[in-house]
């Protein structure tokens, strides 16, 4: 018997429209025995989106180690989180807002970064630290400025308000994000490991709390809008981006806080992506108990809002919680004093069923495993990438002299100084902030502690695009050789992975072999993933972004007065190279930005050797033998040497090497650090690094007001410093 | 010393300046909410930085109408010290406890930044620790640090020596440079920079510590 697939409510448009194939609505009438109403169809249309159902990517997350000693939570949660010692954690996420700030920058970075302290405060943690990984299209390209300027406002305009500090991140340009930029926001908070809250309800006749911000008709369909491709129209998607109201969030976040000193909350889970729909099937979900809700209950922004807009709306700054039954009125005052809505909205029931009643009649009944576990799970068809094997050949001759690349590279888009961004950011609120924007790693103080969290993001978006599996590989040694630098102990990561079409097999294909790189640098470096998202179809008009698979990093410091920065501190002290070096630079900046070729295969990395050559660092730092680190990453060996010099005001000069200069100047081989040692200490490194199986090179000393190569001035730091801080403010200062 | 932070919505600073008041003076200053009617008895009232009621309005403006702030403004009239730092100082023109107003920031964005100013009145209740002429550096995060009044109001200040802080290099578009004022009687004072910033070298720096100190000295 086959039941009829439609009637005068839902027909096959309608469907479409809700992003819904074929197959899975035929899945669903078949399950529930009967079409869907109109609510319930917004219901499956985002819990099946596969930005809530992850249904293309889940089978390979698998893949991605997420255990280790140091691990409370791993993934599935609101955020991750790792012990620190002395009852102390941290929890922490990263998750994009790429498509909604495409569409409206400010508001679209804003909510995001709204979101992320959100999945983080939901779990008991005050935020001490945001930081985010962007991407924009070329400069050159019409909307990049207007793109770059709003995300940063919005960026600022949310984590200034909510007092917590802004510390870094990191931004590349180039033309493939020109139709999809990627704003991927992190938040690292603090919490008691005996205060920490999870999303899974339980229990029976508990109530079912909503607190927060009034629900309005903002952001429908946000989820399902950011799981499609673009085409030439999508600013029509305008109205599917949420408003963010910061003053709002940062009662939210005292009230929460305040109410989680009590024991009142059995569940909490914030009202992110796909709203009230999300959030109560999540806690049912997790909990194994049923929902009931009473429509007539959510407090509303507008006349009239029908179940469907209520429960598809992605208003912001709204939580759901399980109380313990018999603690609403103390619940309640907490929230009117900090003038927030509070609304009893239903129970908790017996059964596996999402219940929804409006005006006396219940309007959805749906079965919650059919929403969350039992959703469709694919298996998509990918196809491998032939990464190129062989290094890129160019000739030397024609280039021009290593002085003028420098100060080209150090100028480029993508080396150019960030400060132009980071100064809208308030870094030092909190008054934690021991290394603020810069640095390979910012350094957050636990207040009140000697104990500090290094955090970075990182990512090579061309490595991914020439080799995945490299790629994904490189992005988790880079976050871990970021921390190390500084001297922390790397902790785990989170990961924002963000691609295009996935129903493109060779879009799918970078997804899976990105992930199996990362998983293996995971697994070799002991930096489990306890934390994430993904973000696919980030493609406009068939064309895809680079794979971008970001990566947050946390690290501890135990004392942060023994802490490494990039700046140069004495002259005199020897320059000295750790790790081996070949000169690669198939897929590096000096390839893309002087000899105009973004071919070849990406620098391998031998995460054995990685893992040697950082834990020497560490060892270094924590001895007191090192206190100017900087990991070799865009731009090679001079590059680097020369954000020493900038940062800390004095130049080096530099032995020219034996064999092709470019490359020894300019490769991107990985797990190298710089550093400047004292002559004092220069033979126990030597040693400390030959007992290691780690390779040195002494490239020269730290002295004078240029970089020099064998006592001739390559570019003097004023040069490179102009060069350095113009090319942001100057590209900027044409905006609109 | 017995001192008091008040806590508007959205004060982000709050703790910040509680903080350095505990470190530098020895003694816990009370917390008080907006809404509460009543100030305990206290020897100087902090007004924190942050976005009281998320700047909406016209920054400080709402928070200028807080309950709370009756009762600073009674305080003040009978002398006791008032100190509004970024946020606060909005609030103390908003109020009209402090001549003024501060607009949006000159070329509108949100400014985070270590700047340099120098101490033009170094013989108040808050700077007397300062050297005469000392130049420090303090860091200033605020969207609407552009101080303005007409000329003449201007000029009383100047002329009064009611003007104590001024940028060495203008991060925000100020009249005459000014970054910190204070009030005919030389009891509120307001700042845009962030003296609760700087009281730690691995902070940054140290700058703010005589000016917790100078109020300690002369209130304790």
């Amino acid at each position: 018997m086959t039941a009829a697939l439609y009637n005068n409510e839902i027909s096959p448009s309608t469907v479409s429209e809700h992003g819904l194939s074929d197959d899975e609505y035929a899945l669903i009438v078949e399950r529930l025995g009967r079409i869907p109403n109109l609510t319930e169809l917004g219901i499956f249309s985002v819990m099946w989106s596969e930005h809530c159902s992850y249904k293309s990517s889940r089978r390979w997350l698998k893949h991605l180690p997420t255990d280790g000693p140091q691990v409370i939570c791993g993934p599935g949660e609101n955020a991750g989180i790792v012990d620190i010692g002395d009852g102390q954690a941290i929890v922490f996420k990263m998750e994009s807002h790429n498509h909604p700030s495409f569409i409206e920058p400010y508001q679209g970075a804003a909510t995001g970064v709204g979101g992320i302290m959100r999945d983080v405060f939901t779990m008991g943690a005050r935020p001490i630290a945001n930081m985010n990984a962007l991407r924009f299209g070329e400069p050159e390209h019409e909307k990049t400025r207007h793109l770059l300027s709003g995300v940063v406002a919005g960026i600022g305009g949310y984590g200034n308000c909510m007092g917590v500090p802004t510390v870094g991140g990191e931004v590349n340009f180039h033309p493939r994000y020109n139709g999809n930029i990627l704003v991927n926001a992190m938040t690292v908070g603090l919490v008691e490991t005996d205060k920490i809250f999870y999303s899974a309800a339980k229990g029976a006749g508990n109530p079912v709390v909503y607190v927060g911000s009034k629900t309005g008709r903002d952001g429908i369909h946000g989820a399902t809008m950011a799981s499609a491709e673009f085409d030439d129209d999508s600013d029509e998607k305008r109205p599917t981006v949420q408003v963010g109201d910061p003053f709002t969030e940062k009662l939210l976040l005292e009230a929460c806080l305040e109410l989680m000193q009590e024991d009142a909350i059995i569940a909490i889970q914030d009202m992110g992506a796909a709203g009230l729909t999300s959030s109560s099937v999540e806690m049912a979900s997790k909990g194994g108990v049923g929902f009931r809700l009473d429509l007539d209950r959510v407090p509303c922004r507008e006349e009239a809002m029908t179940p469907y807009e209520m429960m598809l709306s992605e208003s912001q700054e709204r939580m759901l919680m399980v109380l313990q039954p018999g603690k609403e009125e103390l619940a309640e005052k907490i929230f009117r004093k900090w003038e927030l809505d509070f609304a009893v909205v239903g129970e908790t029931i017996p059964g596996s069923n999402l219940t929804l009643v409006h005006r006396g009649s219940e309007v959805a009944d749906l079965p919650i495993d059919f929403l969350t576990d039992d959703a469709p799970n694919y298996n998509r068809p990918w196809t491998s990438n032939e990464p190129v094997k062989d290094d890129i050949a160019f000739d030397s001759a024609k280039c021009p002299d290593p002085g003028k690349c420098l100060i080209q590279l150090v100028g480029s888009p993508d080396l150019a100084s960030r400060r132009w961004i980071w100064e809208q950011y308030d870094y030092s609120v909190m008054a934690d902030t021991v290394s603020g924007p810069g640095g390979d790693a910012a350094v957050v103080r636990i207040h009140g502690t000697s104990k500090a969290i290094a955090i970075t993001t990182d990512v090579t978006p061309r490595y991914c695009e020439a080799d995945p599996f490299e790629g994904g590989k490189q992005a988790v040694a880079e976050a871990w050789r970021n921390l190390t630098a500084v001297g922390a102990t790397p902790l785990a990561i989170t990961d924002c992975l963000n691609f295009g079409n996935p129903e493109r097999p060779e879009i799918m294909g970078q997804f899976v072999e990105a992930i199996k790189g990362m998983a293996e640098a995971c697994a070799a470096l002991n930096f489990p993933v306890v934390s994430g998202n993904v973000s696919l179809y980030n493609e406009t008009n068939g064309q895809a972004i680079l794979p971008t698979p970001a990566v947050g990093g946390v690290g501890l410091l135990k004392n942060y007065t023994k802490r490494a920065s990039i700046g140069f501190k004495t002259e005199g002290d020897v320059v000295l190279l750790l790790g081996s070096t070949t000169g690669h630079l198939g897929a590096s900046l000096f390839a893309r930005e002087v000899l105009g070729r973004e071919d070849g295969p990406p620098p391998p990395v031998d995460l054995a050797a990685e893992r040697r050559t950082g834990d020497l660092v560490r060892e270094m730092i924590e001895e007191g033998l090192l206190s100017s680190v900087h990991d070799v990453s865009d731009g090679g060996v001079l590059v680097a040497i020369t954000e020493m010099a900038l940062a800390g005001e004095i130049g080096a000069d530099l032995s020219s090497p034996d064999g092709d200069p470019y490359r020894y100047l300019f490769g991107e081989d990985q797990g190298r650090y710089v550093c400047a040692v004292s002559p004092q200490n220069l033979d126990r490194m030597v040693s400390m690094a030959q007992s290691a199986s780690v390779q040195t090179a002494q490239l020269g000393h730290v002295t004078g007001t240029a970089i020099a190569l064998d006592g001739a001035v390559l570019a003097p730091i004023g040069d490179l410093r102009n060069q350095h801080e113009s090319w942001l403010p100057d590209y900027m200062g044409t905006a609109e | 010393m017995k001192s008091v932070v008040i806590v508007f919505p959205a004060s982000n600073c709050d703790r910040d300046v509680a903080v350095a008041l505990q470190k530098v003076t020895g003694g816990q200053p009370v917390m008080v909410w907006h809404g509460d009617a009543q100030l305990p008895e206290c020897d100087l009232i902090v007004l924190p930085g942050g976005f009281s009621y998320g700047d909406y309005l016209r920054t400080g403006a709402m928070a200028a109408h807080s309950p709370i702030m009756r009762e600073v403004k009674t305080h003040a009239e009978r002398g006791v010290p008032v100190l509004g730092i970024c946020n606060g100082f909005q609030v103390l023109t908003e109020s009209g406890l402090l001549p003024g107003a501060l607009m949006t920031n000159a070329n509108l964005k949100f400014v985070c930044r270590s700047v340099s100013l120098r101490v033009e009145n170094t013989d108040t209740l808050y700077t007397h620790k300062y050297p005469v002429g000392a130049s420090v550096v303090i860091p200033v995060a605020h969207h609407g640090g552009n101080y303005f009044a007409d000329e003449d109001a201007l000029d009383r200040l100047e002329g009064e020596g009611q003007v104590v802080f001024r940028y060495e290099d203008n991060p925000n578009g100020s009249a005459r440079d000014i970054a910190g004022i204070i009030n005919s009687n030389g009891r509120v004072m307001g700042l845009m920079p962030h003296p609760e910033r700087v009281i730690e070298p691995e902070l940054g720096g140290t700058d703010g510590i005589p000016l917790f100190q100078g109020i300690m000295e002369r209130l304790a």
